[in-house]
């Protein structure tokens, strides 16, 4: 059965392989090569869990060594893998979406010409972020880490073309590199500390190092975490990255890729747990985070944009639960799982409304398409009162329990977070509200596009619409199925540990207080928008609103401080390079060249000379010899 | 006594007891290497002298690498007879040693020749002369440069097949240099091979004013050093009453046995120790290159036939540290105390120099001259740590040295412009656009020149800084380091020079070789790449040379 865990991660790798290398007489397969691919993975995934669930709770661990991959010394790098109950949710998500999405692809990207090397990469990205999870080290998991950072630059810019799409992929990738500094110095750390980097000896003796190593460690898997999720401060990235195919942006940019800094955080939370500083930073950040995109997420225009931003505040909401430490960590996952399924199943809807509206993205443009795109509405709609937390479906099991356990941290903190939880719900409810009522609802406000062609809006073809439909069904019952008798809980308690928290408010009474603030925002964005015409141009808004619509002036604050400060510095580098480096480089290159030219005057060609050269040469040693002797 | 009765004791004496003079022993099959090639040597005479001239070539150069593969096939057989390590031994009545380093710098010395027979023998590079191929040497040795007999001599086709046999026994010579175990055998076997080396340096095809030029001068030089050298043999012999090099080291260490009456007056005596010891290094560190009795060297090899030049550049060296090994460990390392410091300035002195001297080089056989300058300083590095890893560091290093720098001369002779060799650096730039393949292959070796790391230069240098750093000469190391990275500008200068500039107008062609010089560079390359990726069986070889028999 551990032989298995190989080949969960070798499908999709040969499938990018084969695809990436294989040339174009694959042209006519590749979009079904790379789905099958896929599938395989997922029925690969679904035997093992069937396998996990036959064992008992405390039994379900899974390992498989491949090999030793650097064994120098007392150091070891080992190519191996680990299926634990957390790695094999994630298996399931990444492989189950996964699939959906490249079946949802081979009719969203049917026409486009680079189509083999698009599954190619999407490919990649599934081996990749399974190499991710699957890991049993953190350098294992460095190298899945940096994989899924590829394949999301390698997407993001797939219309390269676009200077903008261009633009957003090496944005994205700079930012990330950001992160990734932070993970490779948590990995030094633990190294000099614990010697090794398998998670068994790090997380089991993570309490024997220092507390001050271990914050060390945790704040620097917190930057990790920060720039994989799109965290504040390193959030700016994940907005523009919806200049991607909208699949990608399903895929990669809202259900599986931006968790995976939840998951490296739940991973390793025996360190955060004997870490309390490095756990309230994690708070902090999250739930910053998630008013922060969710304010974003309110002005947006752009639908993918919009969605992006309630991603962005979602991530706020898993990342909240992780640093609650053992109260929040089985919510995060499970929120995390939910949110794969309904944001994905956003995306979606948004892919497939774009699909048939010419590609336009402004929803100003967009209106009354319920009636040209059923199926899309539905499934739309679905997601959309799961994420807004509709009593009964996905997201209002797992939100709640978030917000319970942020209010269970206990003290000022605790109501601070548990706060900034509940308004974050509420301003979930207004933005989504708005993004479904300026879609679906309303009159026309159609467009035609830049060559004058006016949109005829249709419903998607069947391989789209088949994953939306799968998506919604799962946007409506997973959330009901988790929390039936706790399964969830119970399924990975064994692993990431539970605790219940005291709240200072009763479950009923913070459900009452989610649904009063869900009916607040609905409401709030209905009178705004529902009641009367919306503008196709947006109004001008007040400063809240334009410094939203800049995504809350991120990238004009990066711009003055690193963009700017970065190029005086680097202005300043290139200086000292050419006076000094250049200066003592050259200088020494001179002077050698001078001395050389005047030791070169000796060799005058004359034997007489050098006779004497011999003979002074030969006193000046016997002379040496003796004062040696002497001294 | 009276004088009659004088005289008649000496008739009585001799007709009483006729003194017997013990006859010599001789281990004539542990000298059969050294023997071999002077057998063949003197063939080779025989064959210059009753062979008609047509024969003459092919069967000296068919003799001369039979000759040197079977001296090489002996050395190997007395490595593997154990004479390297358990039954290393002094033969020949204590005149030659035969042990590890002796065998390994011997099988070096042969290998290195064997190569550089085929750039002797090479015919193809020369234009045809009067409807004969000619190699690298002049007609006639003897006619004067431009004279009427000179012309003479080219338009019947002469061609001076004697080098062979003179190069057989400047080998002969270089064997017994470094095996040599008493000072007399040592200065014997010096003259054996310079003389050779000074006709061979005096007989270029092209440019004979130049090569005899250099051929005077190196003689005269030598010659010179010579006399320090015999001087210093002299001094102390003076001190210790014997020119063995065991004796001499028991009389440093004070552990003499018998003092002969006749020169209990100096034996002993510090001073002509040190003197005679000083003077005798002087006449080693003339044929190693070392500075400040390097002078010699960028003429000489400038003037050389491009062979002799690679054949001596190489084997020369080789040789020469060899003999300075034996004579540091074993006559004089009860005097390190008083060596050591001299040696240090001397080997900084020298790589210094080489490097920076050859940065303003314009010249490529005069580059290498300087390189191989600063390469003696390098060796000497590993010379005075005094430890058997000294040892077999300076014994890696000069059988890598040595072929890096046969393969780079060699190369040297291919490129070519109406005037034959085109040896201004300036003629170069562009060969790499042109031939591609030629200045790849002497990018190689420039790089195992600077000691690139994947070359044969790299491990060398490595193992040499290595043994001298833990012998305790760390400054000597940064030194070495600072020149190296010198060093490698004026080498990686020439990489850029031949890909990177534009190709001249006029330039040099590169002459297409015959399997010989082929031969010989492929070898060069294929030592160099295999001494760089996997030296380990060739260290671990020298590691067990590194002993010397007492």
């Amino acid at each position: 059965m551990e032989n298995l865990i190989g080949l969960l991660v070798a499908a999709p790798l040969l499938g990018a392989a084969v695809l990436l290398c294989g040339g174009r007489r694959l042209d006519r397969v590749d979009h079904w090569i790379g789905t099958l691919l896929a599938a395989v993975s997922f029925a690969l995934g679904a035997v093992l869990f069937a396998d996990l669930l036959g064992k008992d709770a405390g039994a379900r661990t899974l390992t498989s060594h491949l090999f030793s991959w650097v064994p120098v010394g007392g150091f070891r790098a080992d190519v191996a893998f680990r299926l634990d109950q957390l790695s094999m949710t994630f298996v399931l998500l990444i492989t189950g979406v996964g699939t959906l999405i490249h079946l949802y692809s081979v009719g969203y990207m049917e026409h486009d010409e680079r189509r083999r090397r698009f599954f190619g990469y999407l490919n990649l990205f599934l081996a990749a972020m399974l190499l991710l999870v699957l890991a049993d080290n953190y350098l294992l998991l460095y190298v899945g880490w940096e994989g899924v950072g590829l394949a999301s630059y390698l997407l993001i810019g797939f219309w390269q073309h676009k200077p903008s799409a261009a633009t957003a992929a090496k944005k994205a990738f700079l930012v990330n590199r950001v992160g990734d500094m932070g993970l490779s110095i948590a990995i030094m750390l633990m190294f000099t500390t614990f010697g090794t980097f398998a998670f068994g000896p790090v997380l089991t003796h993570a309490t024997d190092a220092g507390e001050g190593k271990l914050t060390a460690i945790g704040l620097m898997l917190l930057l990790a975490a920060c720039g994989k999720s799109a965290q504040v401060p390193l959030q700016s990235w994940l907005g523009d990255a919806m200049e991607g195919p909208t699949p990608v942006s399903a895929l990669i940019h809202a259900a599986t890729m931006v968790t995976a800094g939840v998951y490296l955080i739940t991973r390793s939370g025996a360190i955060f747990n004997a870490a309390p500083d490095a756990q309230t930073a994690v708070v902090t950040v999250g739930a910053v985070t998630l008013l922060f995109g969710a304010i974003v997420g309110c002005a947006k225009d752009d639908i993918k944009k919009a969605l992006a931003g309630s991603t962005m505040s979602q991530i706020g909401y898993m990342i909240l639960a992780a640093g609650l430490g053992p109260v929040g960590y089985v919510f995060a996952i499970m929120h995390l799982v939910t949110h794969g399924f309904f944001k994905a199943g956003l995306f979606l809807g948004a892919g497939s409304v774009m699909h048939g509206m010419n590609d336009e993205v402004d929803m100003r443009r967009y209106g009354g398409l319920r009636t040209y795109m059923p199926v899309t509405f539905v499934t739309f709609g679905l997601g959309y009162l799961a994420i807004i937390g509709f009593p009964g479906l996905s997201g209002f099991f797992s939100k709640d329990k978030i917000i319970e356990a942020a209010f269970a941290k206990g003290g000022t903190e605790g109501w601070i977070l548990g706060g900034a939880a509940l308004l974050g719900a509420a301003i979930t409810a207004y933005y989504m509200t708005r993004v479904m009522i300026l879609t679906f609802f309303g009159e026309k406000r159609w467009q035609p596009d830049a060559d004058g062609n006016r949109p005829h809006p249709h419903e998607s073809p069947r391989t789209m619409t088949i994953p939306m439909v799968v998506l919604a069904v799962g946007s409506v019952f997973a959330g009901g199925l988790f929390s039936i008798n706790d399964t969830f809980l119970k399924w990975l308690e064994p692993v990431t540990g539970h605790a219940e928290g005291n709240s200072p408010l009763s479950a009923i009474e913070v459900t009452a207080a989610t649904m009063v603030v869900l009916v607040l925002g609905v409401a709030l964005a209905w009178a705004q928008y529902g009641r009367g015409p919306v503008p196709v141009t947006a109004p001008r808004g007040n400063a809240l609103v334009r410094a939203a619509r800049r995504d809350l002036l991120q990238d004009d604050f990066n711009h003055v401080v690193l963009v700017r400060g970065g190029e005086e510095l680097t202005r300043g580098l290139v200086r000292a390079d050419h006076s000094v480096v250049d200066g003592i480089v050259n200088g020494t290159a001179a002077a050698v060249g001078g001395l050389s030219s005047r030791m070169r005057r000796l060799q005058n060609g004359y034997a007489r000379s050098y006779a004497v050269s011999m003979f002074g040469g030969a006193a000046v040693l016997i002379a040496a010899t003796l004062l040696m002797r002497a001294v | 006594m009276s004088h009659a009765a004088f005289v008649h004791s000496l008739w009585t004496m001799s007709a009483d007891a006729p003194r017997k003079i013990p006859a010599p022993q001789i281990e004539y099959a542990q000298l059969s290497p050294t023997l071999i090639v002077l057998g063949a040597a003197c063939l080779g005479i025989l064959a210059e002298a009753f062979l008609p001239r047509r024969l003459r070539y092919p069967v000296q150069v068919l003799l001369t690498a039979v000759g040197l593969a079977a001296g090489f096939a002996a050395v190997v057989a007395l490595a593997a007879g154990g004479y390297g390590t358990g039954k290393a031994h002094v033969a020949a009545m204590g005149a030659i040693a035969v042990d590890g380093p002796a065998l390994f710098l011997q099988g070096t010395i042969l290998l290195v020749a064997l190569i550089a027979v085929f750039t002797f023998a090479e015919r193809r590079l020369d234009p045809v002369a009067h409807g004969r191929a000619v190699d690298s040497f002049a007609a006639q040795g003897a006619a004067v440069p431009g004279g009427e007999a000179e012309q003479e001599a080219v338009k019947a086709g002469f061609t001076t097949t004697e080098v062979f046999p003179i190069l057989l026994f400047a080998v002969g010579g270089m064997l017994i240099f470094p095996a040599a175990n008493d000072l007399l055998t040592l200065f014997i076997a010096l003259e054996v091979f310079s003389l050779p080396l000074y006709v061979l340096c005096a007989l270029a095809r092209r440019q004979r004013l130049l090569s005899q030029e250099a051929a005077v001068k190196y003689f005269l030089l030598g010659a010179f050093s010579s006399a320090f050298l015999l001087f210093g043999i002299a001094l102390l012999y003076g001190y210790a009453g014997t020119v063995t090099y065991a004796g001499i080291a028991d009389v440093v260490n004070g552990t003499v046995r018998t003092v002969d009456p006749a020169l209990a007056s100096t034996t002993g005596n510090d001073a002509l120790l040190l003197i005679g010891g000083a003077l005798v290094l002087v006449g080693l560190l003339f044929k190693v290159g070392a500075v400040p009795f390097h002078m010699w060297t960028p003429d000489v090899y400038q003037g050389a036939p491009t062979p002799v030049t690679g054949f001596m550049a190489a084997a020369t060296k080789v040789a020469a540290f060899g003999a300075l090994l034996r004579l540091l460990y074993v006559v004089l390392p009860g005097l390190r105390w008083d060596w050591r410091p001299v040696m240090w300035g001397v080997a900084i002195v020298t790589m210094v120099v080489g490097a920076v001297v050859a940065v303003t080089q314009t010249d490529v056989k005069r580059l290498l001259a300087y390189s191989s300058i600063a390469h003696a300083g390098f060796i000497l590095a590993g010379v005075i740590a005094v430890s058997p890893d000294g040892v077999s560091s300076v014994l890696f290093y000069l059988a890598a040295y040595s072929f890096v720098t046969l393969g780079a001369f060699a190369v040297v002779t291919l490129v070519r412009d109406a005037g034959g060799e085109a040896t201004q650096l300036a003629k170069w730039a562009g060969l790499g656009r042109r031939s591609p393949m030629v200045a790849a292959v002497f990018a190689v070796f420039l790089l195992a020149f600077a000691g690139i790391p994947l070359t044969s230069g790299f491990t060398g240098k490595f193992a040499v800084f290595k043994a001298a750093a833990q012998g305790g000469a760390v400054p000597l190391v940064v030194v070495g380091v600072l020149s190296s990275a010198v060093a490698a500008f004026f080498y990686i200068r020439v990489i850029v020079l031949m890909f990177f500039n534009e190709p001249q107008a006029e330039g040099p062609s590169v002459a297409v070789p015959s399997v010989f010089t082929s031969a010989a560079i492929a070898v060069g390359v294929a030592v160099t790449v295999v001494l760089g990726l996997a030296p380990q069986y060739f260290l671990d070889l020298a590691g067990k040379a590194g002993v010397f028999v007492r």
